[in-house]
């Protein structure tokens, strides 16, 4: 048997999905920007998912410029506002961003930004008097992701909008954990950038998309051709794009069912784990939370342990993130809310998705109560 | 698993017998592009390569981080071991201190009742005592019994060297007939995490001190200038900045009195030597008087010996014929046959 918990990782693409890429695939090889009969037909594709796409998070399908991804929506963001800033050259970003965001952050401040990052509490949230703190007049962008990838904490983007803007400052949110889990409507969130990728909804990898506000201005990172209306050069990956487009439209459909779902499953196994098994915790604040995540630790057991243990016994989870070897290094996440070394060493994120069940979740409970305390008995023995 | 292939045969040799295989790969330090490079073994090439042979032959693989302790253990045992103007060999601690410590506290933790390695040596269960022998591979020339001489019994109880009854010849027929991609890989044979063998530099990254002191002859006179004494090994004779009629080699070391002394090479022979720590995997020590082989370093043919004394974990060797080079911080193990009997750490004092 193999359980996956490890939705905010990636998801398997829905059956509707690989049906479109791969018919997509076969008939739709035209450049989308010829403008012959090949080409308007890829054009036309793309048309669809960019109004598919628009439509999941509440915004107009020409605000839509399709991207490789969730890091190169982020790079984008941050290196676009970066270059068309002269004068205001201040970035900030929350402490707990994706690398995406904290990595782009920091080559953007060897080539002459001033960078500041902005402290979260210790259930992982940011505060709008920690954001108010550290904005100036020369602040250029402010970019605090949606939810977070590792505790699934959801950050009061709206209000920390609010605060930009009185500054002067744009916001851009990285939404690709978010997206497809709770709502997501730009005008709610007030930004003026988000940030989409397509496989954490059970869309294919190699898609996703930056959400520009219309009349925003922003510099092309990828230059080259006059493909995204001149704002991202390179065919467009059209299979992959329609692929994009109807996971939009699935995850839009199911979002009010599916998020419920999920968050009693959510529950289930974390009441689960911290009933069945001793010195547990849940890290992070656990409302506001998208519906699928929990971070745990487990007293006295090392997660690379608790990880491969898992793994062996037939189920996926994972820890923050992975090096480039894939072995583990603490999570910058639980280190930025203040949780002593040995947390940051213990914890293991579960995250759900569509086909996770209730008897799943029971026999992961089981199963880690076991693994537990074998990992547990083994180091109280002295090795 | 560590990407060669002596451990990827050894893993698909297991699997092969329909032992339940879990493939494990040590991360010993830093992999990050644009980290200073450390070492040879275990590279992203070498775990890629580890990688690519477990899903070969269908095994799970994980790579297991260790940095902490490779560093704790390993690492700073080097860095004081040549301050203390001794030569260490850190395979030694290596393997019993992380691949046969730490390793198998993880291995056990997943399930595992062996942890098996690409060594070439043997371990067998003695049917009269009970114990558990270490024997040398029965390829002579990349028999590695010399660097698990510390292993004890429960160490032994878990170990699996599956390429111990091969030759070389024989694990790349294997390699090759597995279908392995890395068949024809070369091997590494220096020290892994100083891959280009200037060991003083790397203990100077380390923060050792290069302390300049006095190179004597051997009846004391001061004849040259040393840049500090982890620079040298007994027995080496390049490097020293001499100019001598005659082959001049280091033969002591004094840390505390920052001093290395250089000689002619028959003043590197020595006929008896004390060894400390001594470890007998076999049973009880031999009594004096006994009759033994023994290597005093890797590639050191062993030469017959007697057993003059012992005392506690400490015994006196005295060898038929001197042997040149005895170094102290190098392993002395003592051999019956094809058997470890043990061994133990030379000393400086004979």
């Amino acid at each position: 048997m193999r359980i996956y918990f490890d939705h905010n990782a990636t998801t398997p693409p829905a059956p509707e999905v690989i049906d479109e890429v791969t018919s997509r695939l076969a008939a739709e090889f035209g450049n989308a920007s010829s403008i012959h009969y090949f080409g308007q037909r890829a054009k036309a594709v793309l048309d669809e998912a960019r109004s598919q796409v628009a439509g999941l998070i509440g915004a107009e399908p020409s605000e839509i410029v399709f991207t490789s991804g969730g890091t190169e929506a982020d790079n984008f963001a941050l290196r676009g506002i970066a270059d068309v800033s002269a004068g205001r050259l201040h970035l900030l970003a929350s402490a707990i961003e994706h690398e995406a965001v904290l990595n782009t952050l920091k080559a953007l401040g060897r080539h002459g930004c001033r960078t500041t990052i902005i402290p979260v509490d210790q259930t992982g949230i940011v505060r709008p008097d920690a954001l108010a703190a550290v904005l100036t007049d020369e602040t250029a962008l402010v970019s605090i992701m949606h939810a977070n990838n590792e505790i699934g904490t959801v950050q009061p983007i709206a209000e920390l909008a609010r605060i930009a803007h009185a500054r002067g400052a744009l916001v851009h949110t990285d939404a690709v954990q978010s997206a497809g889990k709770i709502p997501v409507d730009v005008k709610t969130l007030g930004v003026d950038l988000l940030s989409l990728s397509a496989h954490k909804f059970n869309g294919p990898k190699g898609a996703g998309a930056l959400w520009i506000k219309r009349g925003t201005r922003l510099a092309a990172i990828l230059t080259g051709g006059k493909h995204e209306r001149n704002r991202r050069a390179g065919t467009e990956n059209v299979p992959a794009i329609a692929g994009f487009g109807v996971a939009a439209r699935l995850a839009r459909a199911k979002l009010a069912s599916e998020g419920a779902r999920l968050a009693a499953l959510r529950n289930r196994l974390e009441e689960g784990i911290l009933a069945r098994v001793p010195g547990t915790a849940v890290n992070g604040a656990r409302e506001p939370r998208v519906p699928n995540t929990t971070n745990i630790s487990f007293e006295g057991v090392e997660a690379e342990s608790l990880l491969i243990a898992l793994d062996l016994e037939g189920v996926a989870v994972s820890t923050g993130s992975a090096c480039s070897s894939g072995t583990l290094e603490p999570s910058h996440v639980l280190r930025a809310m203040g949780l002593p070394t040995h947390r940051t060493q213990n914890s293991i994120r579960m995250s759900l998705g569509f086909g996770n069940t209730e008897a799943e979740v029971d026999y992961v409970v089981e199963r880690l109560a076991g693994v537990v305390g074998k990992l547990r008995s083994l180091t109280r023995a002295g090795r | 698993m560590s990407g060669g292939v002596d451990s990827s045969v050894a893993a698909a040799l297991l699997a092969r017998q329909g032992h339940d295989v879990i493939g494990l790969s040590m991360q010993l330090y830093d992999q990050r592009e644009g980290q200073p490079r450390f070492g040879t073994c275990c590279t992203i090439d070498d775990l890629h390569d580890a990688r690519r042979v477990a899903a070969h032959i269908g095994i799970p693989h994980y790579i297991v981080n260790f940095e902490r302790q490779f560093s704790e253990t390993v690492i700073s045992n080097f860095v004081e071991e040549y301050a203390a103007g001794r030569t260490p060999i850190p395979c030694v601690h290596c393997n019993g201190d992380l691949k046969f410590a730490t390793l198998v506290a993880r291995a056990e933790g997943l399930g595992a009742d062996f942890v098996a390695t690409g060594h070439y040596a043997r371990v067998e269960r003695d049917g009269a005592t009970g114990r558990y022998l270490l024997k040398r591979g029965v390829d002579a020339a990349k028999d590695q019994s010399y660097f698990l001489f510390t292993l004890d019994q429960a160490q032994l109880a878990h170990a699996m060297f599956p390429v111990g009854t091969l030759d070389k010849a024989a694990v790349r027929r294997h390699a090759r007939e597995l279908g392995l991609q890395v068949a024809e890989k070369h091997e590494s044979q220096e020290i892994c995490f100083v891959p280009d063998g200037d060991h003083a530099a790397f203990l100077e990254r380390q923060g050792a001190a290069a302390a300049a002191g006095a190179i004597r002859d051997i009846d004391g006179r001061v004849i040259g200038r040393h840049d500090g004494v982890h620079r040298f090994t007994v027995g080496q004779r390049k490097g020293l900045g001499l100019s001598s009629p005659i082959p001049l080699y280091v033969v002591g070391i004094d840390a505390v009195a920052n001093t290395v002394t250089v000689g002619p090479r028959a003043a590197l022979e020595q006929s008896e030597l004390t060894a400390s720590g001594v470890n007998w995997i076999a049973g009880v020590a031999p009594a004096p008087g006994a009759r033994l082989t023994a290597r005093i370093r890797h590639r050191h043919r062993e030469a017959p010996a007697t057993m003059t004394g012992i005392e506690g974990d400490t015994v006196h060797v005295r060898f038929d014929e001197p042997q040149s080079a005895v170094a102290p911080g190098q392993a002395a193990v003592f051999y019956d046959g094809d058997v470890v009997l043990g061994g133990g750490w030379i000393a400086k004092e004979i």
